[in-house]
């Protein structure tokens, strides 16, 4: 497919790799912040053959990983109730909620739909008036103005029986909580090109100056990831700091102005609490009080709901970059793809799981006999 | 998540006020939202997709100047290696 095979190249990701190996005179540690990039680089292998020249950090960039348990907890509330059509993209549906997942609720008769775009719901909603139709708005930046135009839609068109349960979270915000972190060892990062792709990179401008990284806007595929991975570690041997975009043929400085206008008419900045590392100040979105009539929370009085996260997943650690997702006594044993314990095994762009499926260092952990 | 797929508008209609089109994903089509591209593209143009929405524009000049620019890097060891075995055989014949 154009844009796209020809960016998986193996001929030239060994020139790549080898590019890197040559370039690096020490052993950089680089943190990727995208769940897709964490999903590619355990995949390819990349991070096993540049171990001797980066040690890859996986991010907290998986947005179903990070959704709270309480949200997760008053989705399954709602997909419960038998006048709702609960709607999600599939990849929330088996996210460990604190008894079942909204899977399990399927499977005793809720009315859980996938859909594959949020204004399939707002659809979904029209067509069933005597429904209340629930839309779980998870993500990024990226899928924000998605999120954004179906409220937005119904609220033009008059849809009163759509809502929203909204876990909104944003990037930069959490590569601060990482940077401040006292135990950090991130030297540098891979920013997420798609969130770049609607947002720019003005914003990381400042966060590369001020704690002196070089953040490198990068695309999805095994070429891009090398690239990118190779124009950050050119800076680090050149002692450079800056913000660099490999993503060239998607993002653009200023991002995408359409898509920033519609997410701030409709979203606010709020605070956010992350699965597995708490709350992050700003780090979140959620609806203006214009559209409160849209808020799910709201509307089925969803606030008294709260869980208490597991202390058995180190979730936290993994997310931090402190644990290596293997070396977490749960991993492969009590915690697997088919039994989780924790998001980040859930989603393949969760490190746990994508260590699970492809990684071939674990080999040599002794898995799970610590749980 | 935060998956956007590259694929070529067929082509654009309106959807009671909204910019919508369908999209070619290597032979399998889709509608998809073009409101945050509406101003930039036309048919035949490439778009990075994501859950419905097109986000981007493919720009097909920096496409292929990232792709020159990668297949070079990657090719200048061969070339390093062509060049020292060049070399070589001058050392040899002189
Ligand atoms: S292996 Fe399972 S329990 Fe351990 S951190 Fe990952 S998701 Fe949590």
């Amino acid at each position: 497919m154009k844009y796209l095979s020809e960016y998986r190249d193996p001929a030239m990701a060994r020139g790549l790799v080898q590019r890197i190996l040559d370039t690096a005179t020490k052993r950089w540690t680089l943190m990727e912040v995208c769940g897709g990039q964490t999903h590619t680089i355990v995949k390819q292998g990349i991070n096993e053959v540049l171990s001797n020249a980066v040690e890859m950090i996986h991010g907290p960039g998986c947005p179903v990983c990070v959704t709270p348990l309480v949200q997760i907890d008053r989705a399954l509330h709602l997909a419960a109730r038998p006048d709702v059509i609960f709607t999600s993209f599939g990849d929330m549906l088996r996210v460990p909620g604190s008894e079942c997942d909204l899977l399990q609720v399927k499977a005793r008769g809720g009315n859980v739909r996938i859909v594959y775009s949020p204004l399939d719901a707002v659809e979904i909603a029209r067509r069933n008036p005597d429904k209340e139709v629930v839309f779980f708005a998870v993500g990024f930046e990226t899928t924000a103005p998605a999120n954004a135009m179906a409220v937005w839609r119904a609220s033009e068109l008059g849809v009163e029986n759509f809502s929203v349960l909204v876990s909104h979270v944003t990037v930069p915000p959490a590569m601060v909580a990482i940077l401040e972190d006292p135990g950090n060892r991130v030297q540098g990062f891979l920013a997420a090109g798609h969130v770049c792709t609607v947002m720019g990179w003005d914003e990381y401008e400042p966060l590369a100056a001020k704690y002196q990284v070089p953040i490198v806007v990068t695309g999805f595929e095994p070429l891009d990831i090398l690239e990118g991975i190779w124009m950050a570690v050119r800076q680090l041997e050149d002692g450079r700091h800056e913000v660099e975009n490999q993503y060239v043929r998607s993002v653009r400085r200023e991002g995408n102005r359409p898509a920033q206008d519609l997410v701030s008419r409709v979203f606010q900045v709020v605070d956010r609490g992350w699965r597995g590392i708490g709350t992050i100040p700003g780090s979140g979105l959620g609806l203006r009080s214009e559209f409160a009539s849209f808020d799910a929370e709201r509307k089925f009085g969803l606030e008294g709901i709260s869980a208490e996260e597991s202390a058995d997943c180190h979730a936290g650690d993994v997310l931090k970059g402190r644990l290596k997702p293997f070396e977490c006594p749960a991993f492969g044993g009590r915690c697997t793809p088919e039994s989780p314990l924790g998001a980040p095994m859930v989603s393949t762009e969760g490190a746990c799981a994508a260590y699970y499926n492809f990684s071939r260092v674990q080999a040599d952990v002794p898995v799970g006999v610590a749980s | 998540m935060c998956l956007g797929i590259p694929g070529r508008i067929i082509d654009r209609s309106d959807d009671a006020g909204l910019a919508v089109g369908t999209v070619d994903f290597g032979g399998v089509r889709r509608e998809v939202c073009l409101a945050y591209v509406a101003d930039e593209v036309s048919v035949g143009d490439y778009v990075v997709v994501h859950v419905g929405f097109a986000i981007s524009k493919v720009d097909e000049e920096e496409a292929h100047r990232t792709f020159e620019v990668l297949r070079e890097m990657s090719q200048l060891e061969e070339l390093e290696w062509m060049a020292d075995l060049a070399d070589a055989a001058e050392g040899v014949s002189s």
